[in-house]
């Protein structure tokens, strides 16, 4: 093959790929505001969260967001593993991390003892975080009709997730264009898919105290730092072993161009007497 | 290409296996010694990158299932499961997901490099057919895969595509309903996607062994399209030298696949997968996943109804032939040259072929709105004038250039040249 054929060939590949995700995200957009980028520690392939503002952020989603959201795909151990928000090396198992059962501790379970009488329990690190709800009827009737969708995953689940929920959570600020009329108990946000919501502003500036540690020096709660640290912890949510993936990637890739070189020497070498 | 074996038994025990299951001298004849032009290009290596690919699905589909719950209720959080308990479970399913986009990716590139130089004409017909079933097999496999996290794109995805059933006349209706095992798409499908798409893997290998056998017996096509002649001037046994090469080019592959699984496992998704499969939620647009994307469109592009053809089985009838018309290809193409390297004209098609594709990829991704329709239609319509016009017309009109008298004379036409340039001293480009 011509070396010009394969120049145009790959560069119709690579247009497929752009064209693709061009198109996906145009079509993503639709009636909605490009969302503001959070542009958060955790991104790209060297990113890395901040276990400071993972903490924080577990806090605002504890002290706020919980009220209304499940995650019903974490158990309190996850804030212990390894790249997590409590994770402590001394202990590589998180149910015996005390920080994690401490937390536990402060949730109460319902669950049924040995005479098969219900009882309460205070929950242990192998528990499921505690839905606010008992059930969906239940949470839809509480807020006005409309689900509060559960949160382990929302990062993923939505287009450029972490931008997403950071400007819906800043994003009550705005007047709605003329014209457009917002129904009795709803609000106006242009980042939500046809601008209306059914959840107030969730967050108000010193809703929560943050503690008073070194780490966390010069960090006020304000709307936006409130809501960049909560993206936090839910972008670590939706994959708690992200770090870990990164960090196996560049391995990965270190031994896969080591051999890749190898090879193509070793290619080299084997065809060195052969005229084609 | 089969001829005498070369294969000698050297201790006892290869001596007594001889003579009662040859198999030593089948792996020999087919991995070792098999001779291979001497010619073949980085494009020839997909092949081998396919076997790759394949491979890497069964493995990690294997361990998949043995996580995963078919049931409408579990399967969600089982996959989630997988991704967040399981011993790099995450490592294993993003392997999974995006080896299904690389499968395709490699796929494409494997049948485009067919087409452009006449692999499919005589006496390659039925490798090429045997290779138009593996992908319609990929086809099916892939979009069964894709229900089984059911997520809201699973369910609606299947939703969609199990609904082109119902536009059979008459019996349509009985068919999906059987299909589906239900009269929607349930636990019931979920049941037998799951049992399929574990069939089905094993059913490709089945039919890669007979592609690899149908290739064996002609041998390989090369860039120049004209049949080896000589073997000893024209050939080298395929190890060590396609089995280094193939190496190579398989390493260069796992370097983009990794880069997708570890720094991108997302990228080629649809976030609405993330969101648990509810049937009383539609999605704001349905799309399948990329690769399926030209196809979609194609299903799509017929919006109105020819005589006593309603448009949406009138799309039916395009999707299904657009790739039951490539079984037809070797005979469509009525040019006695295979190699468009010698064919100006064709090779100006050709690559029009390929951005067309790529446009019906665009489409499939857009809603199907103005002015989208009308390039879907204007889109199929050359797919198929490519294949019932194009090929078999140019064949007759068309003054190619004289392809090389054989593979040696155009290896020392092309050292010649090259010699040429740079004792003119011509800056290389």
């Amino acid at each position: 093959m011509k070396p010009a054929f394969a120049r145009r060939f790959i560069a119709g590949v690579l247009g497929l790929v752009s064209v693709v995700a061009f198109t996906s995200s145009a079509q993503a957009a639709g009636d909605v505001k490009h969302p503001r980028e959070v542009n958060g520690s955790w991104e790209g392939p060297f990113g890395r969260f901040d276990r400071a503002q993972l903490q924080r952020g577990f806090q605002v989603y504890k002290e706020v967001c919980s009220g209304c959201h499940s995650m019903n795909l974490l158990h309190y151990r996850n804030l212990g593993d390894e790249h997590g928000p409590f994770y402590d090396p001394k202990y590589p198992n998180p149910n015996e991390n005390p920080v994690i059962k401490a937390i536990a501790a402060t949730y109460t379970l319902k669950a049924v003892d040995p005479d098969g009488n219900e009882e309460e329990r205070p929950g242990l690190p192998a528990d499921k975080f505690v839905s606010p709800f008992e059930n969906p009827s239940q949470a839809k009737a509480a807020n006005g009709g409309a689900m509060p969708p559960d949160m382990s995953a929302l990062v993923k689940a939505r287009h450029l997730g972490g931008d997403y929920i950071y400007s819906l959570l800043t994003g009550y600020d705005q007047t709605p264009p003329k014209g457009k009329s917002i129904p009795e108990g709803k609000y106006y946000n242009p980042y939500m898919p046809g601008g209306v919501i059914a959840m107030g502003p969730p967050i108000v500036d010193e809703q929560v105290t943050y503690a008073d540690t070194e780490a966390n020096k010069g960090v006020k709660p304000t709307v936006d730092q409130m809501s960049r640290d909560v993206v936090a912890f839910l972008s670590w949510a939706s994959e708690p072993h992200q770090t870990q993936r990164k960090i196996t990637g560049f391995g990965v890739m270190a031994f896969l161009l080591l051999l890749t070189t190898l090879l193509w020497f070793s290619y080299r070498q084997v065809w060195r007497n052969v005229e084609h | 290409m089969s001829g005498p074996s070369s294969y000698v038994p050297k201790s006892d025990l290869e001596k007594w296996l001889d003579t009662r299951l040859p198999i030593v001298r089948f792996m020999n004849d087919t991995l070792v010694d098999f001779p291979t032009p001497k010619n073949l290009n980085y494009w020839y290596t997909f092949g081998g990158i396919l076997a790759v690919c394949l491979v890497s699905q069964i493995i990690t589909g294997i361990i998949l299932a043995m996580h995963y719950v078919p049931q409408i209720d579990m399967a969600f959080n089982s996959v989630e499961r997988i991704m967040r308990d399981v011993n790099y479970g995450w490592l294993v399913r993003f392997m999974h997901s995006n080896g299904a986009s690389m499968f395709f990716l490699a796929v494409y590139i494997h049948i485009f490099r067919g087409l452009y130089y006449g692999s499919y004409k005589a006496p390659r017909e039925i490798l090429w057919g045997l290779g138009v079933i593996i992908f319609l097999l990929m086809i099916i496999t892939a979009f069964m895969g894709y229900v089984l996290p059911w997520g809201q794109m699973s369910l609606w995805g299947a939703t969609v595509i199990t609904n082109i059933v119902g536009a059979v006349p008459f019996i349509g209706d009985s068919i999906k309903t059987w299909l589906l095992g239900g009269f929607a798409v349930d636990n019931a499908t979920l049941n037998r996607f799951f049992s399929l798409h574990y069939l089905l893997p094993f059913v490709i290998a089945g039919v890669v062994v007979l592609h690899i056998w149908a290739l064996h017996v002609p041998g390989n096509n090369n860039p120049t399209g004209v049949e080896v002649q000589d073997v000893k001037k024209e050939t080298l046994p395929f190890h060590p030298y396609y089995t280094i090469k193939d190496a190579f080019a398989i390493c260069v592959f796992l370097l983009i696949f990794a880069g997708f699984v570890f720094f991108g496992p997302n990228t080629l998704g649809h976030p609405d997968n993330y969101i648990p499969a509810n049937n009383q939620v539609t999605p704001a647009h349905i799309v399948p996943e990329w690769y399926l994307l030209p196809f979609y469109a194609i299903l799509r592009a017929i919006t109105f109804d020819i005589l006593i053809i309603d448009a949406k089985f009138g799309g039916v009838i395009a999707m299904g032939g657009a790739i039951l018309i490539l079984f037809a290809l070797p005979w469509l193409d009525s040019s006695k040259i295979k190699s468009m390297r010698y064919r100006p004209v064709a090779r100006m098609w050709w690559f029009a072929f390929v951005i067309n594709f790529l446009m019906l990829a665009v489409c499939g991704a857009m809603p199907a709105e103005p002015p989208w329709t009308l390039i879907s239609l204007i889109c199929t319509v050359f797919y198929f004038a490519y294949f019932l016009v194009v090929l078999p017309v140019l064949g007759v009109i068309e003054k190619p250039q004289t392809p090389p008298a054989s593979i040696a004379d155009s290896i020392l036409q092309s050292h010649k040249k090259s010699a040429g340039v740079s004792a003119a001293a011509v800056p290389a480009e």
